[in-house]
C-alpha cells in the first residue's frame, strides 16, 4: 500500500478547478504517506486534462479515454476507478467534493468496503491517524473526525478550502492508460441529453466572488443590476431561499441550507436580511459586504463592511465604480 | 411494487446550533424535525403512491427520535414505517448507515425505487446515497430535479438531474435510487387527518439481527469516528459602515476598501 490517487473532474476536456484543490490536499498526505501522487482522470479527449495534471503536480496520470466514459455515469466510472484502485493499492483515493467526484468516492469506497472521510476542509497526517474536520449540522458547526491510517482510506475535500498548487508548465511524466471494466450495453445508464445552463457563467461553488440577492431584490428584473455587477467583479450570481421560491431566479443559484455551501474570498449580499438558514451555506466566505436598507438586519452584524440604502441606486454606482477602478 | 424514502429527524433548520462547554452539540429548545431535503423526497413517493399505484415506505436508521420524522412522512400520506436500530449501532459511520438501509430495503421487498433527500443536514453529507445504491447493486442518479418517465411494470426511469455545467437528462432502469432537489416538487404538509392517523401508528424497529447485517452497520465496525465538535470560529472584527455624502462616493468608498483588501 502506498501513493495517493486524485480522481480530476472534467466536464468536456476541461478540468474543474476543484480538482487541483484535491491535487493540494493530495500532495499534503503523500508527503507523510509517501510513495507518488498520481492523478486519474477518466473521459473521452482528456488529453489536455491530463497534460494539465502533471503541470499543477501528478507525478503520474493514469487515464482511460473512451466512449463509454464521455459523459459522468456512475456505473462505468466507478467500476474503472475501482479496478485502478485494486492495481495500485494506494493509501488514499481523493477527489474534490463537486457533484461528480462525491458520487464517485462514495460508490468507490463502498466498493471496496474501506473508511470514507466525506467533504474535509482540513486533513492531516499526526502519526498513525488522519485527522480531518467536516462542517455539520448545515454548517453550524464543525466535526473533528479521525480514521487509522493502516488501510485504504477514501476523502472529498470541500470546494475552496485547500488551495490550488501554482502550475507548472514544465512539469511532465508518465502516462498509464487503462481500458473501461463496462462495455456500453452492461450500463443501465444513458444520458439522453444535456442542456448547458448559464453557458459562460461562474459556477458557484468555485466563485472567489459572489454577488447575491435576496428578498429586498424585489422580483426577477432586480437580478440585473446584481447580474451586472458580478460581471463587473468577473464573479457568479447567487440568491436567498426567497429569492428562488418566488420564482425571480433559478434553484441553481440558491445559497444556503436547502441549496449550494459556498466559501468565496468575496460574498455581497444585496437585499438579504441573513436568516440562519442562508449564514449556513455562506458565512465561512472571507469577506461579506452587506448592502440593505436596514441597519439592523442579521446579515449587517455577520458582515465586514456594510452600506445601507437603496440597492437600486447603489448597484449601479457600484458597478461604475467597479469598472473604473478595473479599467473596464 | 413499492416507493421506499429514508429519512431521519433533525433540528429545525432554523434552530441556533451550538457546542456546550461540555462537547456536546444542543440545539436549544428547538423541535426535531423530518430532514428538510426529505420534505421533497416524501411528496415525491406520495405523488407516484396517487398516479402510479405504488405502494409506499418510510424508513429511518436511529434511536426513537426518528420516530417523529416517521410519523411526519406516515401523516403526508406514506403508508408504512420502519424503524431500523440496536445500540451496537451507535457511532456507525456511512457505511454502516448504508448497510443499515440495504438490509431494510431488502427485508422490504418488492422495492422499485429508493427516493433519497439530496443529502443529511446534520451530518452534512450525501455519501450514503451512492453507498446504498452500491450495496444493493443498483443505479443511483443522484440531484434529480424531475421525473420525465416512470414505468414500474417496464422497469425503466428518465430524470431531469442538475450537474455543475446544467441539466442532463438521464435514463436507467429499475430498480435504482435516485436523490432529488427542492425543484422536483412543492413539498405537501401534515393535514389534521394525517396526524391523528400518523400519531396511532405502531413503527416496527428491526435490529441488525433482524436483518442478517452481523457486524457490518455497527459503530464498532466504524471506520471513521468523530472525536469532537466544535463551534466556528467566531467572526473577527465588528461590521464597518460605509458612509458618504452621496451614493457615489459609498460605492467609491466601498471599492477602495476592496482594492485594499486585494478582493478585486
Amino acid at each position: 500500500m502506498s501513493g495517493v490517487l486524485v480522481w480530476i473532474d472534467q466536464f468536456k476536456g476541461r478540468a474543474l478547478p476543484i480538482s487541483w484543490e484535491a491535487i493540494a490536499a493530495g500532495r499534503s498526505l503523500a508527503e507523510r504517506l509517501g510513495g507518488p501522487l498520481s492523478a486519474v482522470v477518466f473521459g473521452q479527449g482528456i488529453d489536455a486534462v491530463a497534460a494539465e495534471a502533471f503541470q499543477y503536480g501528478a507525478d503520474r496520470v493514469i487515464k482511460s479515454d473512451d466512449a463509454t466514459l464521455a459523459d459522468f455515469r456512475l456505473e462505468p466510472y466507478a467500476a474503472l476507478l475501482d479496478k485502478v484502485i485494486a492495481g495500485e493499492n494506494p493509501s488514499v483515493v481523493i477527489a474534490g467534493a463537486s457533484t461528480r467526484g462525491r458520487e464517485l468516492v462514495a460508490a468507490s469506497a463502498a466498493d471496496a468496503g474501506a473508511p470514507l472521510l466525506d467533504d474535509v476542509t482540513e486533513i492531516v497526517v499526526d502519526g498513525s491517524t488522519y485527522r480531518a474536520v467536516h462542517p455539520v449540522y448545515a454548517g453550524k458547526v464543525l466535526s473533528d473526525v479521525s480514521a487509522a491510517t493502516d488501510d485504504l482510506h477514501f476523502v472529498t475535500a470541500r470546494n475552496r478550502a485547500f488551495t490550488a498548487p501554482e502550475p507548472q508548465p514544465a512539469r511532465s511524466g508518465e502516462v498509464i492508460r487503462v481500458t473501461p471494466v463496462l462495455s456500453e450495453d452492461q450500463i443501465a445508464t444513458k444520458v439522453v441529453r444535456f442542456e448547458e445552463t448559464g453557458r459562460g457563467t461562474v459556477n458557484l461553488s468555485d466563485a472567489r466572488i459572489i454577488v447575491s440577492g435576496g428578498r429586498g431584490v424585489g422580483g426577477p428584473d432586480g437580478f440585473a443590476p446584481i447580474r451586472d455587477l458580478a460581471v463587473a467583479l468577473g464573479g457568479a450570481v447567487g440568491a436567498s431561499r426567497v429569492a428562488v421560491d418566488n420564482g425571480w431566479i433559478p434553484y441553481a443559484h440558491q445559497v444556503g441550507q436547502t441549496g449550494k455551501t459556498v466559501s468565496p474570498d468575496l460574498y455581497i449580499a444585496v437585499g438579504i436580511s441573513g436568516s440562519v438558514q442562508h449564514q449556513a451555506g455562506m458565512r465561512t466566505s472571507k469577506v461579506i459586504v452587506a448592502v440593505n436598507k436596514d441597519a439592523e438586519a442579521p446579515i449587517v452584524k455577520l458582515a465586514r463592511y456594510a452600506v445601507i440604502g437603496d440597492l437600486f441606486t447603489l448597484l449601479p454606482a457600484l458597478t461604475g465604480a467597479v469598472k473604473a477602478r478595473l479599467g473596464k | 411494487m413499492r416507493v421506499v424514502v429514508v429519512t431521519r429527524s433533525t433540528p429545525d433548520t432554523a434552530a441556533k446550533v451550538q457546542v456546550g462547554a461540555d462537547g456536546k452539540v444542543s440545539w436549544g429548545d428547538a423541535q426535531m424535525v423530518i430532514n428538510p431535503w426529505d420534505e421533497y423526497s416524501v411528496t415525491e413517493a406520495v405523488i407516484l403512491k396517487e398516479n402510479q399505484g405504488v405502494q409506499t415506505a418510510i424508513v429511518a436508521v436511529g434511536p426513537e427520535v426518528h420516530n417523529d420524522s416517521l410519523k411526519q412522512g406516515l401523516a403526508i400520506g406514506m403508508e408504512e414505517a420502519f424503524r431500523v436500530w440496536d445500540d451496537s449501532m451507535e457511532g456507525q459511520d456511512s457505511l454502516g448507515y448504508s448497510a443499515a438501509v440495504a438490509g431494510a430495503i431488502q427485508k422490504i421487498g418488492d422495492v422499485g425505487l429508493l427516493i433519497m433527500g439530496k443529502e443529511l443536514v446534520d451530518t452534512v453529507s450525501d455519501a450514503h446515497i451512492f453507498q446504498i445504491g452500491r450495496k444493493l447493486g443498483w443505479p443511483v442518479l443522484g440531484s434529480v430535479f424531475k421525473i420525465v418517465e416512470i414505468d414500474f411494470n417496464a422497469r425503466t426511469i428518465k430524470v431531469e438531474r442538475l450537474v455543475e455545467e446544467g441539466k442532463q437528462i438521464v435514463s436507467s432502469t429499475l430498480p435504482a435510487v435516485i436523490s432529488v432537489l427542492k425543484d422536483i416538487n412543492e413539498p405537501r404538509y401534515p393535514n389534521f387527518i394525517g396526524i391523528r392517523k400518523a400519531s396511532k401508528a405502531v413503527i416496527p424497529v428491526w435490529s441488525s439481527a433482524d436483518l442478517g447485517l452481523g457486524d457490518s452497520a455497527s459503530g464498532k465496525a466504524a471506520g471513521v469516528r468523530v472525536t469532537g465538535y466544535r463551534n466556528l470560529p467566531a467572526r473577527t472584527g465588528s461590521v464597518e459602515i460605509i458612509d458618504g455624502a452621496t451614493v457615489q462616493e459609498k460605492a467609491e468608498k466601498l471599492v477602495a476598501k476592496l482594492v485594499e483588501e486585494k478582493l478585486i
